[in-house]
């Protein structure tokens, strides 16, 4: 058998007191897909990364090619021929899309000849069938096509192995096949690919052989041929896949609260134009948003919000007119807000904990100042209330774990008892736990009867809790379905074109 | 207005406008590679006072100009250090630098107050509009402008060295991943704008006052900084708005030539004030083409 | 690259360094450094002109130090504290020669009019900057070369004064808008101005809902904005008064020590304060202790004027050396 290009033996990570990685043996060979299956925290990235020369093993050896390899650092894998392609793509905005791929080139002259470099790039992307406007900026392709630069990328750095990490996440169902037939391509071209990822279609459709972590370890490498969806997840879950919530108690809906009217906006440098929404949300009901990233959904929570201004149509609240209201009059009629970036959008790193529940709120003032009493008391009831453990309330903000700074600003914004909630990928970057709790509070703030504007990637999280779907596509509505009707395949299909659903019928 | 008007100030421009344009391709340079530098203004003084210095020493305006670049250099050193390896904050190093050019160029060049300057040698190309004595005052430095300012746009578009620094400028983390070395881009580009930004300090000198004075270069150095956003980072762009920035300048000293009775002070406020008002109108289009790390010291691992 | 442990030197030390160096110029130049230090201490410490001159300037210091922290608190820079003074000065001087009021009428409209001209020349940097069209750092520095002309403008044309024509200054204005002085020295009134004004910004920092808000603005004003503060408002009061604080020091250096416009209003106190306010680093109180300190290096800049024949600007070393030592090798340099 043919020597595997890397191949990983007895990996020893740990962090802390944390083992993170114990992996007897990983490898990948030439012309093949290794699928790295699991789920989150499984210790899939940790592995790659040190495949990748971001992390130093504790113990254990990387052999590359049969050569035993130490990686000080990611330039010294690529030098080696390992390249990884992350889901925050390595890529410069601004510039086109041949000097990306040619920034990465190590054998870039000093002064490149333009008309050798774009024939040698072009026909690098037509052997794999990537098809990319060479000359646009890479800020304005699709993220789909911008992954395929960074694949592009890698194959012209000369690399030999490239991980890829989650690279579906960013995609709508539709575009994966996409995907799928390139990484086709470079393992036909005799490309050694890993995939990671935890979603065992993907594993199943696309690899060769199939790896499953489980809290750090590797508890099964398969030949994909000969795995079954069963014992996959036997594997991953050790025999107890995970409980699907129990559906939700049936909910009163109740009266009209939100309701946008032929809602557009001007969007800006980086943002999604909305296009004549028309959208209501009633008290008690969850309306969930389904998108691929940047089809409108940050947009749609900026304006819910107030922080950005319909510039035709109107936005009325509790029956009144609020399309000219700011961010602060929105809040102070009841709107909470829960961002994908809860430290660059909800709250201030410098500041504590406290302040930060104090921050704009009239309630807590007292004289020129506040009283810190109430906010104290205030705070400690709002994290007892959504059943996380709490941080000190003296802490700065910035301290705090990402995962913390989510359940802070989760607490701020239920505690206040809001009307209506617009929750931008709230459990994003949460262990199981802390997803859950936070799933629980919303439902538990929507029986109360508030009504909840829920934007989340896993469409699985909006099934469960949500009363209704609508799907964003460039900030146009593109489908809407209601409970009962949920389909990955029918709101996949009007994520990606808005006359794939009477295709699929 | 007469023709005779229009070619003296056309012609006074080009004087007033050369300077500009060296410091604005030098501070093009840094802001590409995501820095920006308040202290241009000190660099330019730096270089006007060693130029200053070393042409009178020695009798060579060659010598002086050599002095003016090596100077350039040589100051923007600390803010360099403090920018590019400290991570301090640039508006702050940049107004440091400022005041060292303000202090250092006084110290230097206060030996040579009232002294004679040798002028930089240059030919007078009569300008074909008009009657009269209007001609354009062409030096090496001016002469040499139009190169420099192609050679800058090609260094930054055609090289790979450009296309480095301006994916430093742009996305340091996915530069450092491409595994271009930071630092020394930076200080690259610096060390060159810091010559740049001497020459244009030497040209005030050698080339427009022919003596020294404190504070001689009069704000050019933000004039500079503003005619960069106005040309959008471009070298090309540079060019045009040196002229344009240099009319302005000129047309004070031509209209109070002209004998037009308007206040030398309220003259004297129009660079400033085109400035001021042009900025709207390269903000919005600007901010587009602007290094998206400009101004952010780099605090990734390297 | 990090620099070496040993190189984290407390503010002191950093003072101690730049002393050094600018002594090691000094010397280079042929000058003598420690006498010129040995000169300074004496005029400072022994002498009651020099030590009463401390306060003169510590008042304008702490003044234009204010015009950077205030804004500097909603994350504005304000470079401008310079332009800011001249205006402040120019208007103190219209109003002192024009209003048609008399007794502390007079005086309050003076100190309101150089409130008022500083306030207005930050404003339209600050509207620039809210409208987003261009960075207050550039166009506060731009005007700081306007300012000075509009004041040269005034004395060398309508309000010359006839009684010298060498040296261009306004007519003197009205001994009822004059600010008192403490009597046969230059110590004016302006320096409880000063302090009233600094004690005033501390409790606001400190104590209010408004210095949290602006705390709060300066650090994340996306943030800001979408917890419903106005800051669009902050930003622009917060820079009116900066530049009114600036305004009110170029008002004193008129009302309380020349009596009059002169083109030379200001020894650079608006880029002094600049410094002033970025060692004291957010730290409202610590103005005073680094107005003084360039209080002593303005005296520096005297006794070198006089015993060593260098130009005045030449101190503008000092000032650069001290901070480009707390830049490059203050325990604080990466988080400023």
């Amino acid at each position: 058998m043919a020597v595997p290009l890397i191949e990983a033996r007895n990996i020893l990570k740990r962090f802390g007191d944390l083992v993170a990685n114990e992996v007897e043996s990983f490898d990948v060979r030439t012309g093949e897909v290794h699928a790295l299956l699991g789920e989150n925290g499984a210790g899939k990235t940790t592995l790659s990364k040190i495949l990748y020369g971001f992390y130093r093993p504790d113990a254990g050896e990387i052999r590359v090619a049969g050569t035993n390899v130490s990686f000080a650092s990611p330039a010294d894998a690529r030098a080696a021929g390992i390249g990884m392609v992350f889901q925050e793509f390595s890529l410069v905005p601004a510039l086109s899309v041949l000097d990306n791929v040619a920034l990465f080139m190590p054998d870039l002259p000093r002064v490149p000849d333009r008309r050798a470099l774009r024939v040698r790039i072009a026909t690098a992307a037509k052997a794999l069938g990537l098809e990319l406007p060479l000359d646009a900026p890479v800020a304005a392709l699709p993220v789909a096509a911008q992954q395929k630069v960074e694949i592009l990328k890698q194959v012209l750095a000369g690399m030999r192995v490239i991980l890829l990490d989650e690279p579906t996440k960013v995609l709508a169902p539709q575009e994966c096949s996409g995907l799928f037939a390139t990484v086709a391509s470079l393992r036909a071209a005799g490309y050694g690919i890993v995939l990671i990822t935890h979603k065992l279609h993907e594993a199943l459709a696309a690899a060769d052989r199939i790896s499953v972590m489980r809290k750090g370890r590797m508890t099964a490498t398969l030949a994909a041929r000969a795995a079954t969806r069963e014992a996959l997840l036997a594997v991953m879950f050790e025999g107890s896949p995970p409980q699907s919530a129990a559906a939700p108690a049936a909910q009163a809906i109740g009266a009209p609260l939100l309701q946008l009217d032929r809602v557009s906006t001007s969007g800006g440098a980086h943002a999604t134009p909305l296009q004549g929404i028309d959208l209501g949300l009633r008290e008690g009901e969850i309306l969930g948003v389904a998108g691929i990233a940047g089809s409108g959904q940050r947009e749609l929570g900026a304006l819910v919000a107030g922080h950005e201004r319909p510039r035709r149509g109107r936005k009325l609240f509790r029956g009144g007119d609020a399309s000219r209201w700011t961010a602060g009059r929105m809040r102070r009629a009841g709107v909470g807000f829960v961002p994908e970036n809860p430290l660059e959008a909800a709250c201030v790193g410098e500041l504590s904990v406290a302040e930060n529940f104090a921050l704009g709120e009239r309630r807590y003032a007292s004289g020129l100042g506040f009283n810190w009493t109430r906010v104290h008391d205030d705070a400690e009831a709002a994290f007892a209330r959504l059943g996380v453990a709490r941080p000190s309330l003296n802490a700065p903000v910035r301290t705090l774990s990402g995962g913390n700074v989510q359940r802070v600003v989760m607490a701020r914004e239920l505690g206040r008892a809001p009307r209506l909630v617009v929750a931008i990928y709230p459990t994003r970057g949460l262990d199981a736990r802390s997803a859950q709790a936070v799933r629980d509070a919303l439902r538990a703030r929507a029986s109360e009867g508030a009504a909840v504007l829920l934007m989340s990637e896993e469409l699985e999280e909006l099934f469960e809790l949500a009363d209704r779907v609508v799907v964003l596509r460039s900030g146009m509505l593109a489908g809407e379905f209601s409970r009962g009707s949920y389909s990955i395949e029918a709101v996949g299909a009007a994520m990606v074109q808005s006359d794939a659903r009477t295709a699929l019928a | 207005m007469t023709w005779t008007l229009v070619a003296a100030t056309l012609a006074a421009s080009v004087a007033a406008g050369t300077s500009l344009l060296y410091a604005a391709l030098g501070e093009t340079l840094g802001e590409r590679a995501g820095i920006i530098n308040l202290g241009v203004e000190g660099v330019m003084l730096v270089g006007a006072a060693c130029a200053c210095a070393v042409a009178s020493s020695t009798g060579s305006p060659y010598l002086g100009m050599l002095a003016g670049a090596v100077a350039g250099v040589v100051a923007s050193a600390p803010f360099a250090y403090a920018v590019v390896d400290r991570a301090a904050n640039q508006l702050a190093s940049g107004l440091s630098l400022l005041f060292l050019g303000f202090g250092a160029s006084a110290l230097i060049g206060n030996p040579f107050v009232g002294a004679l300057i040798p002028p930089l040698p240059s030919v007078s190309l009569r300008m074909p509009l008009g009657e009269g004595a209007a001609a354009v005052r062409v030096d090496f430095l001016v002469a040499a402008a139009l190169p420099l300012a192609g050679l800058v746009a090609w260094l930054l578009m055609g090289t790979r060295w450009g296309l480095r620094l301006r994916a430093v400028g742009e996305n340091p983390v996915a530069a450092f991943a491409a595994g271009c070395n930071r630092r020394r881009l930076q200080y690259e580009a610096l060390a060159i704008a810091g010559m740049l930004s001497g020459l244009a300090g030497a040209h005030v000198a050698l080339g427009v006052a022919y003596t020294w004075a404190e504070f001689m270069t009069g704000g050019r150095g933000f004039i500079a900084i503003a005619l960069v956003m106005f040309a959008r980072w471009n070298a090309w762009w540079a060019v045009a708005g040196a002229l344009l920035f240099g009319a302005a300048e000129a047309a004070q000293l031509q209209l109070q030539a002209g004998g037009v009775d308007v206040s030398p002070f309220l003259m004297n406020m129009a660079p400033y004030l085109l400035t001021l008002a042009l900025l709207p109108f390269t903000g919005k289009a600007g901010r587009l083409a602007a290094p998206a790390a400009l101004g952010r010291p780099y605090r990734g691992v390297e | 690259m990090r620099a070496p442990r040993w190189l984290d030197l407390p503010p002191a030390g950093a003072a101690v360094l730049a002393l050094a160096l600018f002594g090691a110029i000094l010397a280079a130049a042929g000058k003598h450094p420690l006498q010129a230090y040995y000169d300074t201490a004496t005029y400072v410490l022994a002498s009651r002109q020099g030590f009463t001159e401390l306060f003169v300037r510590m008042g304008p210091l702490v003044m234009t130090a204010l015009a950077v922290a205030i804004p500097a608190r909603v994350g504005l820079f304000n470079v401008g504290g310079e332009g800011q003074l001249y205006m402040g000065a120019l208007f103190a001087t219209g109003a002192a020669l024009y209003a048609p009021l008399n007794g502390p009428l007079l005086l309050a409209a003076t100190i309101l009019a150089g409130f008022a001209g500083g306030a207005l020349w930050a404003l339209v940097p600050a509207l620039m900057r809210i409208a987003g069209v261009a960075n207050e750092a550039i166009t506060t520095l731009l005007l700081n070369y306007v300012a000075p002309l509009a004041v040269a403008y005034q004395i060398f044309g309508p309000w010359r004064s006839p009684e010298s024509s060498s040296y261009p200054q306004s007519h003197r204005i009205a001994e009822a808008a004059r600010l008192p002085s403490l009597p046969t020295t230059r110590v004016h009134a302006g320096l409880a101005i000063a302090a009233a004004c600094l004690a005033l910004c501390v409790y606001v920092f400190n104590r209010t809902r408004w210095g949290l808000e602006m705390r709060a603005i300066g650090a994340n004003r996306l943030a800001a904005a979408h917890l419903g503060l106005p800051v669009r408002t902050y930003l622009v009061v917060a820079m009116a008064l900066g530049g009114g604080a600036a305004g009110l020091a170029g008002m004193a250096e008129v009302s309380a020590i020349q009596g009059r416009l002169v083109s030379e209003v200001s020894p650079g106190y608006g880029y002094m304060g600049f410094l002033v306010a970025w060692l004291a680093a957010g730290n409202v109180s610590r103005i005073v202790s680094m107005a003084l300190l360039f209080a002593v290096i303005s005296a520096v800049g005297d006794v070198l004027q006089i015993t060593q024949r260098v130009p005045y600007a030449v101190v503008n070393i000092l000032m650069a050396a001290i901070l480009f030592s707390v830049l490059c090798v203050g325990p604080g340099a990466r988080r400023r």
